[in-house]
Order: structure tokens, then sequence, then C-alpha cells
């Protein structure tokens, strides 16, 4: 397949980097990315991905947008409150590129339809907001050997790093497991500053070009964390699997999905 | 002596363990905070028996979600 003028024009400043250039941007023409959650991260990847042109991308999501969403979920307008946050997020996909196929899955991802749904991906965010669904991912993509960037944002604070199969520490190499829900006392929800989402979420679709296009050190066995308080960057290294780890060691005690109950946290003002 | 914790080095009482030192950094949560010790991660009840040297690097990960913390 032969980039068309339209395309050549549009990916131009792609094309230019050595790094992508024409193959690279046929490598995203003919990706396949799957993002879960239409939220503060899932906007900002879902809108990069579109305009860089990732050929099929789906979105998953349950919920419809809600006017507390709009101070960061940058892909939902006003007049989008009370429709399905994966339409909203499609069709400001598909107003900046209509070269790709946005997919949308209007429903709770859960243990039962979440392997057969990635299956169809090559590559997995994770930009939910809650710790059950993200050990969800992390032991699916495991389990269906499919990378993934996982990320998380809280305050000031944000955080990310990428699981590839067979090269690094998963998710639950680093935090374990879900911790008991009667053992969460102090459960509160937080505020994020809106920007948060916009920089954790940029740097989400920055390892997912990279690892279409095979550019560049992904942030394997590394977490990349940002400091907004103090604009600092840092980098703290995660040790290899141990082999001990319960869903990608080598005697995994995990051999099936589980739905974790997320606690709901109060919401104080 | 000196150690890195989060990234800044920092000065400490000779024989500090490690779970003394999570209490003088005034860690949220300690028992859901991953703690790393020179890139090795430390079982958490392995933590009061560590005691620090001079030079050690001590990492906290957090657990992160959108909005809600533990
Ligand atoms: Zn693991």
């Amino acid at each position: 397949m032969a980039l068309n003028d339209e395309q050549i024009e549009r990916y131009s400043r792609h094309i230019l980097l050595k790094e992508i250039g024409a193959k690279g941007q046929k490598k995203l023409l003919n990706a396949k990315v799957l993002i879960i959650g239409a939220g503060g991260l899932g906007c900002p990847v879902g809108l990069y991905l579109a305009a860089a042109g990732v050929g099929t991308i789906g979105v998953a999501d349950a919920d419809t947008v809600d006017l507390s969403n709009l101070q960061r979920q940058i892909a939902h307008s006003t007049a989008d409150i009370g429709k399905p946050k994966v339409q909203s997020l499609k069709e400001s996909m598909e107003a900046i590129n209509s070269d790709v196929t946005v997919n949308t899955y209007e429903k709770f991802i859960d243990s039962s339809n979440i392997r057969a749904l990635i299956r169809d991906y090559d590559f997995i965010v994770d930009g939910t907001d809650n710790f059950a669904t993200k050990f969800l991912i992390n032991d699916a993509c495991v389990m269906e050997k499919k990378p993934f960037s996982h990320a998380g944002i809280l305050r000031f604070q944000g955080q990310l790093m990428t699981y590839i199969p067979g090269q690094g520490p998963c998710y639950r190499c680093v935090f374990k497991d879900m911790p008991p829900k009667d053992a969460i006392p102090t459960c509160r929800q937080a505020g994020v500053i809106g920007a948060m989402a916009g920089v954790i979420g940029s740097l989400q679709a920055m390892e997912t070009v990279k690892f279409i296009t095979g550019t560049g050190k992904l942030l394997v066995g590394e977490l990349l964390t940002y400091d907004g308080i103090n604009q600092s960057f840092r980098k703290i290294k995660l040790p290899p699997c141990d082999g001990k780890c319960a869903i990608c060691g080598e005697h995994p005690s995990i051999t099936e999905l589980k739905d974790y109950e997320q606690p709901a946290c109060e919401l104080k003002l | 002596m000196f150690i890195t914790v989060s990234g800044e080095k920092k000065e400490v009482k000779d024989g500090l363990r490690l779970e003394e030192l999570i209490e003088q950094e005034n860690v949220q949560t300690p028992q859901y905070v991953t703690v790393s010790l020179n890139d090795e991660f430390i079982e958490t009840q392995d933590r009061d028996k560590i005691v620090l040297k001079d030079g050690d690097t001590v990492e906290f990960l957090y657990f992160m979600g959108g909005g809600a913390w533990l």
C-alpha cells in the first residue's frame, strides 16, 4: 500500500523524521490500538493516535460525559454532556482524521470480555482510573502476551510504565495485589490537575507510536514519574521479574482472571 | 551517613532501619507502597529487619489511579 498525496501531506512531519519516515507511517496506518477508558488519559491518547494516523483504534468505556469531566477530559465538550464517552471521543478523533477507523465498546470491561477484546489489537493503553481494572488489564495482557502502557494520575503527580511480554516486569511485579476491600479506610476521591492528564496521556501516546514504529527505547523496566509541583521527571528503575510474580512468573498462581471490587471512594468538597 | 531517597541525597543517622525511614519520610498508607532498595523490591515484612547503609538508594512506588488513592 502506497501513501496517497493527501496522506503524504497530512503525515509529512512524521515522514520527515528519519526514525519514522514513510515506512513508519505505513506501520501506523496498519496498526490496531485499544484504549481502555475514554477519560482524562484516554482523551489525549485517542486524539494523538488519531492525528498520527493509527489505522484502527478501539475505545472502551461504559460511562457518559459528566460536567465534572470537562476540566481534564479534553475530547469531550459541554454539548457532549450525557453522551456516551466512547461516542464523544470517536467524534473528536474522526473530526481530526477520517483516515482512522474508531471501534467503540460502550461497556464495562471485566474478566468475561477483556481477553477476547484485546486479542484483536497490537497494543493496549490503560487509561482507566481504578485499581481493579488496572490489575485486570495487566493480567489479561500477560495472559494474551499483549504489550500495554500503564499510567496513573493523581493531584499533581503522574506515572507510567510499559509492559512488553518477556522483556520486563509487569504491573503486578511492582504492585503485587489489590488491597482487600475492607482494608482501605483511607480511600478518598482526590483532585487532579487537568493538564496532568494531558502530560501523561501524551506520554502514553508517545510510547504507543514508538512501539508501533520500533523507535527508540520504551519504558520497560522503568517507571517514569512526573511531579507537576516541582516540574520534575524521574525514572525509577524496576527490577526484572524475579520469577515469583503471581501472573508473569514461572509458575503463575493466577490462572484465571477475576474481577476485583473497586472500593467506592467518597467525594469531599 | 548519606543515602538517596526518591532521588534526593540526605543525611540520616547510622543504623537507621528501612521501617524507620518510611516513618520519617511520612509515607502515606505505607502498607500499600512498594519500596525498592538499591533497585531491588523489599518485601513488606522485611522492612523492619533491614538496616540501611551509607550510599543506599531508596525509592517509594505509589499506587496511582485517576482521582482516587489508597
Ligand atoms: Zn509480573
